[in-house]
């Protein structure tokens, strides 16, 4: 049986699924349902300073995708509404009852010292095992200067978690926002400033529809709208993307990542640790779902990591990210092409239509509706196999290597390929 | 309740159920689908490129674009892509057999053995459309030109409706008392539950310039040569109006009827006072043979057989009627040929068989229904010039023209296939033709 237990930044959790800082993990009553239910650990829902804030109705807007429910989920929730002593004394003796699993407590104060200065060591005294700097809250928070509007300017990032590594001997991650162009600025302004981890990704900013009937953005607040946070299974792949480029960059090489974004089942997990995160956590999946299906995604894990001889968390992480480069590493003279199984196929052609319409006219259309591919024209750019319903009935097949490996660098359709380059 | 009936004459009764039993067996069949099961069920279609489902419906309707406008929220929509094809989608979504069909091509068959429902979804947005009494198209402006239809069933009315809306003015010609054709007369009642036909009629007519005569037969009260004197078009949609006739008895015996009489009767009748036998044996292996089989049943009937003369694959009613016939305690015997019907006291006892198959050589029975088959009889056109008749059936070619300039036929009363679905298609590629030989648009 794998041993699924992780550390991020010396903290340690039996397993790596911890629930996110988010509506789940607000009160004694959810957490402890949540760490019974098996949680690995959970990030308390940010607290900030008092007097609380004020929440709205209603506070989600979710987008369902060809029947599936909650395939993006969308908050306008501010951080916890309760006052302050009341969420440390019930972290207290949470963490209290359940010495093994990570208790992490989110933290925004306003971005003066004296701020923080103030609340740390007030949350130390829980006992709790770290603390996470909400750096990413995409919305409301952010127009009162918290949350993103810190984490969009990496100065402040490397500021405030400086004035959290200085008052508190608590291990420090900062959970960076989406919501910026290039996420490295910000990763490598929490490490400069001392931060033990990153936490990726927070929610992206959204408005997940509108109400044509009563022309509002969604959620609805008394027939307005506001932008809110994204998150769900809709945005993993943006996840992984930041995750991968935080994990690959020479400067964070060795910080440890908490990742999430989308994570809804033990194979969402196994990606974000294969591209190089120590651990995930989750919240829609359980929002959607409820708690047990934390049995789910350890089984799957487990078996999985079974099943290919993985010992441990460690002897698959990052192994994907080996593999993630940048576009002009990628081998030029490399080339798939479709092959469809006649015996797989029920002739719906979509196939063809999306080859035709979109792509490369390189299927042809049989009598009989049967599909064929025209190897000569194929690119192998794999649409076909994309929008085909059938498993396996289209696959990409390799085909014999026409030279070298051969990157966009050496290209001779470069203008600004190098002399050396060239000669090799 | 069969213990109750001592004298022969008795055998046969009226009221074997009670109301409520009564109601519940002639209700809806198959029951509509809710909004979110229709949502759900729409969201299986794969929108197929030259999607075969269209292909294999003989109107030809665009069924991914129906189905993804259900899938989108946009049932009205969805029901003019359907009824622009075929204006009879309300009963065709109904008694369709979508299992040889559409749903038989639908990929997912192929894929999961498990088609999309399509007649379902069919029915659940054409349903949307006429609960609201809404009627989707509106007539081209007047052509002057007249056209007359014989017959209002599906194939008649198809054709008056489409060329209503090109903007000509048609009469229907109908012998009987009410429209409708098989859809009110022949149709089995659980499959057109309520008025469904005559509510579809009401819908079909509202696109206005159609006169239905009723009591006005071919032959006896208007004859081809006078239509075609005072229109500018004929269309014979005639129907079936012939029985094959079996003669099993020297004489005449009670309890013996034709099933196509039998279910004329039971859709014609509160129920209560349809009368049939406690031993029910059907002849024959069609669909109306399964539909007569199946009402019998729902009176009342204790025991009910299909006799049929060859092996069920060869019986032209569908696996799924004859499984739905077996699941509803319908006994199927093949390979029973029948040779000659016993009598008692003038009323029918038993049949018996040449060879009794997978059974006794006599089937005790106090009901015989005969479903032998259903021809078209010509005897209507024989007055004056007729249009040429092959193999039983008015010859058309195919736009629907038969031999006679300007006389067209489509439905039962030509070759194909038997199905409503045809028809339909039959009377709209009629009214096409009519309209472009009207109009010198071709």
């Amino acid at each position: 049986m794998a041993d699924l237990r992780c550390t991020i930044g010396g903290i340690r959790s039996p397993n790596p699924f911890w629930l996110a800082s988010a509506p789940p993990t607000d009160k004694e009553y959810n957490v402890r349902r949540a760490l019974e239910a098996g949680w690995g650990g959970v990030v308390w829902k940010t607290l900030g300073e008092d007097p609380p804030v004020v929440n709205v109705s209603s506070r989600y807007g979710a987008v369902s995708y060809n029947g599936q429910r909650m395939a993006g989920l969308n908050n306008i929730e501010l951080i916890t509404d309760r006052p302050l002593a009341t969420n440390l004394a019930e972290i207290k003796r949470v963490k209290r009852d359940f010495p093994d699993r990570a208790m992490v407590v989110s933290l925004m104060v306003p971005c003066v010292e004296a701020s923080w200065k103030a609340i740390l060591p007030l949350v130390e005294q829980t006992g709790c095992d770290g603390i996470e700097l909400n750096f990413g809250c995409p919305h409301g928070m952010s127009e009162r200067n918290m949350g993103a509007a810190v984490g969009q300017v990496p100065d402040y990032v490397e500021m405030v978690t400086r004035w959290c590594k200085q008052n508190t001997r608590m291990p420090v991650i900062v959970k960076l926002t989406p919501n910026i162009t290039n996420i490295l600025m910000p990763a490598r302004a929490a490490l400069a400033g001392g931060a033990d981890a990153v936490s990726l990704i927070n929610t992206v900013q959204s408005v997940t529809g509108v109400d044509l009937d009563a022309m509002t953005p969604l959620p609805a607040v008394d027939g307005q709208g506001t932008h809110g946070g994204y998150c769900g299974p809709a945005v993993k792949p943006i996840a992984l993307r930041m995750l991968g480029d935080i994990a690959r960059d020479p400067v964070m090489r060795g910080l440890p990542i908490s990742g999430m974004g989308g994570v809804s089942g033990w194979r969402d997990a196994a990606e974000f640790i294969a591209m190089g995160a120590s651990g995930v956590q989750v919240c829609t999946a359980a929002m959607h779902h409820g708690f047990r299906i934390v049995t789910e995604m350890i089984d799957g894990l487990s078996h999985w990591m079974d099943g290919k001889g993985h010992a441990s968390l460690e002897s698959f992480r990052g192994l994907a990210n080996r593999n993630y480069v940048q576009w002009g590493e990628l081998n030029i003279n490399f080339k798939t092409i479709a092959k469809i199984d006649p015996s797989l196929c029920i002739g719906c052609g979509k196939c063809y239509i999306a080859c035709e319409d979109t792509s490369h006219q390189s299927i042809a259309k049989l009598p009989g509706r049967v599909y064929e591919v025209i190897d000569a024209e194929c690119v192998g750019c794999n649409l076909c196999a994309h929008v085909c319903p059938v498993d396996d009935c289209i696959t990409m097949v390799p085909q014999a290597a026409t030279g070298p490996k051969l990157t966009w660098g050496e290209h001779p359709n470069n203008p600004h390929r190098s002399a050396a380059e060239t000669v090799s | 309740m069969g213990e109750t009936i001592q004298a022969p004459g008795l055998r046969i009764a009226c009221g074997r159920l009670d109301a409520g039993t009564l109601a519940a067996n002639f209700a809806d069949a198959h029951p509509p689908l809710s909004d979110s099961q229709a949502r759900i069920e729409a969201d299986r279609c794969y929108y197929c490129y030259d999607a075969p489902c269209i292909e294999a419906c003989p109107t030809g309707i665009d069924i991914p674009s129906f189905i993804a406008k259900i899938a989108d929220g946009n049932l009205r929509g969805s029901a003019e892509t359907i009824l622009s094809a075929n204006i009879f989608g309300g009963a065709c979504a109904r008694v369709c057999p979508t299992e040889i069909l559409c749903e038989q091509a639908c990929v997912r068959t192929a894929q999961e053995s498990k088609p999309v429902t399509i007649g379902l979804l069919q029915r659940h947005a054409t349903d949307f459309l006429m609960h609201r009494g809404l009627h989707p198209f509106a007539r081209a402006p007047e052509t002057g030109r007249h056209v007359a239809v014989v017959g209002a069933g599906p194939a008649g009315l198809s054709c008056a409706h489409r060329l209503a809306m090109l903007g000509h003015r048609v009469t229907v010609y109908e012998a009987r008392p009410k429209a409708g054709g098989l859809n009110e007369y022949g149709v089995a009642a659980y499959k057109l539950a309520g008025d469904f036909a005559q509510d579809e009629l009401d819908f079909i007519l509202r696109i206005g310039g159609i006169t239905i005569l009723h009591d006005r037969r071919l032959g006896r009260d208007v004859t081809l040569a006078s239509l075609r004197a005072t229109h500018d078009a004929v269309f014979l949609g005639l129907g079936h109006q012939a029985v094959r006739v079996l003669s099993l008895s020297p004489e005449p015996l009670a309890g013996v009827m034709d099933a196509v009489g039998f279910i004329e009767g039971l859709r014609q009748t509160a129920k209560s006072g349809v009368a049939v036998g406690a031993r029910v044996v059907v002849v024959g292996g069609g669909n109306t043979a399964i539909d007569a089989a199946m009402q019998a049943k729902r009176l009342g009937a204790s025991e009910v057989t299909i006799a049929y003369r060859r092996g069920a694959e060869h019986m032209s009613a569908t696996g799924f009627e004859q499984d739905w016939a077996r699941r509803s305690g319908i006994r199927i015997r093949t390979w029973c040929a029948p040779k000659a019907l016993l009598g008692e006291g003038g009323s029918v006892s038993a049949i018996l068989f040449e060879d009794g198959g997978d059974g006794p050589l006599v089937e005790p029975a106090d009901m015989v229904l005969l479903a032998v088959g259903q021809l078209f009889d010509a005897t209507p056109l024989q007055e004056g010039l007729a249009p040429a008749i092959a193999q039983g059936r008015i010859v058309v070619d195919a736009h629907g023209l038969t031999s006679l300039p300007m006389v067209y036929a489509g439905g039962d009363c030509t070759p194909g296939t038997d199905l409503t679905v045809s028809a339909v298609q039959d009377g709209k590629v009629a009214a096409l033709s009519i309209h472009a030989a009207l109009t010198g648009s071709v």
